[in-house]
């Protein structure tokens, strides 16, 4: 492995947005970050801007007013990226599945990744989540990914 | 004339190393001190070639511009140290290459970039008067401007210039953009303001923010060295003292306002400087 590429994957820095849940996977990634777990062991940082991001870890259904805000955060992050829906709300919507006022998952706005699952999703889990993704930035940027004509 | 060349190519080379590794270790003990195992000494050369890696996404052609300015301008400021050269010169010009940073944050219309730069502004507005006055105190001390005239002394620095030592110590604490003045941004990834003047970089033109913050880092704790340069090892070790100095009052101090940060670098920072100039033309 060439050090970009080695430095790809040992420095992934992650944005973290809330689309409307109940912000219980929010605290468990922010956990991640305490003592207990130290994902700067591994280089991860939470980094609040989008245009230093290389993976978007998305929690919440997505509803109708944050699927904009998704959509812009998605579109300023530089490629290589990825996106880690986190619990059950950004995979099918969870609690809220068919309310009115929710899409009812991250894939129905931008192309995810991941899924990690739980309610709330557990910090052992989140960080298996960005491990896989990890394996999916490098596969990405040597090609051996790609997303059908017309995905989302 | 060749010697000063030499050492000027030589730390040019070097300094990205020195630079990366003190951010890498700078982290390791900021983990340690927060009770966490902390990322690998090698972190800052990884994220380096993470952001050089990463596709170009341009907010504004001018910032761009701005941000090439700041690195050159910084490496010239750096040069000129390591040759000997004359330190108002250098200070100047490496006021010139923080204005640089600001103007290529106001480039792009962003308001947290926006912020990020008068702050910035704000942090050369408290720097300067403190750099440039101890260079005057540098040619009280040795008749000259010039880096090689401190080297040439008999007698180190820090014995006369205690209280210049001091006011430096609080010039390092802005550069580096450590609490309480990481007010324009902060070092570590802290979310205030977004990213203050770096909101608008990313991938390469990050990674050249970051050189160049290794570039200028350097260049002041060189500066710091100089305050013993007989021999000058004794001036390196004061000089990493002063690093894990504010690598200390990095975890236990909070932010301050910008208004504290003017009112602390005026005050007591330009305060020790003159009373130590009148010290030494009163007793000396």
């Amino acid at each position: 492995m060439g050090f970009l590429a080695r430095a790809r994957v040992k420095s992934p820095w992650i944005l973290h947005y809330c689309t409307g849940g109940c912000n219980g996977c929010d605290i468990e990634i922010l956990a991640c970050l305490t003592p207990l777990y130290d994902v700067e062991r591994f280089g991860i940082l939470n980094i609040g801007n989008p245009k230093h991001a290389d993976i978007l870890m998305i929690t919440g259904p997505v509803n109708w007013r944050s699927r904009h805000v998704l959509r812009n955060l998605y579109e300023q992050t530089p490629d290589p990226k990825v996106v880690i829906a986190i619990g059950v709300c950004a995979a099918t919507g969870g609690v809220f599945h068919n309310c009115y006022n929710v899409l009812g998952g991250v894939d129905k706005v931008v192309p995810v990744d991941v899924y990690v699952r739980g309610c709330a999703a557990r910090p052992e889990a989140i960080i298996d989540g960005v491990v896989m993704a990890l394996q999916k930035l490098e596969a990405k940027k040597s090609g051996g990914v790609s997303y059908a004509a017309g995905a989302r | 004339m060749t010697w000063p060349i030499i050492v000027a190519v030589a730390a040019v080379l070097l300094a990205p190393l020195v630079g990366g590794l003190l951010r890498g270790l700078d982290r390791k003990i900021t983990a340690r001190l927060q009770g966490r195992i902390g990322p690998p000494v090698v972190q800052p050369f990884y994220d380096f070639g993470k952001l050089v890696g990463k596709s170009r996404v341009v907010s504004s052609k001018a910032s761009m511009a701005w941000a090439w300015s700041y690195f050159l301008l910084t490496l010239t400021a750096f040069t000129l140290f390591f040759m000997g050269q004359d330190l108002l010169v250098v200070f100047l010009i490496l006021a010139f290459a923080g204005g640089s940073l600001a103007f290529g944050a106001l480039s792009a219309r962003s308001p947290y970039a926006r912020f990020g730069a008068n702050r910035e502004l704000l942090q050369i507005l408290a720097c300067e008067p403190i750099l440039l006055l101890a260079a005057v105190a540098v040619y009280f001390q040795t008749g000259k401007f010039t880096v090689c005239s401190i080297l040439e002394a008999n007698q180190p620095l820090l014995p006369y210039l205690p209280l210049v030592f001091v006011a430096v110590l609080i010039v390092l604490g802005i550069k580096m953009r450590k609490s309480p003045f990481d007010i324009a941004a902060s070092e570590h990834a802290h979310q205030e303001l977004v990213r203050g003047v770096y909101t608008e970089y990313s991938g390469r033109f990050l990674a050249l923010m970051e050189l160049t913050h290794w570039y200028k880092i350097v260049l002041l704790l060189a500066f710091i060295a100089l305050f013993w340069a007989q021999p000058l090892w004794v001036g390196v070790l004061i000089a990493l003292g002063a690093y894990f100095l504010e690598l200390w009052l990095d975890n236990i101090a909070a932010r301050l306002r910008w208004s504290w940060m003017l009112g602390v670098s005026w005050s007591l920072g330009v305060g020790f400087v003159v009373v130590n100039l009148v010290l030494l033309s009163v007793v000396v």
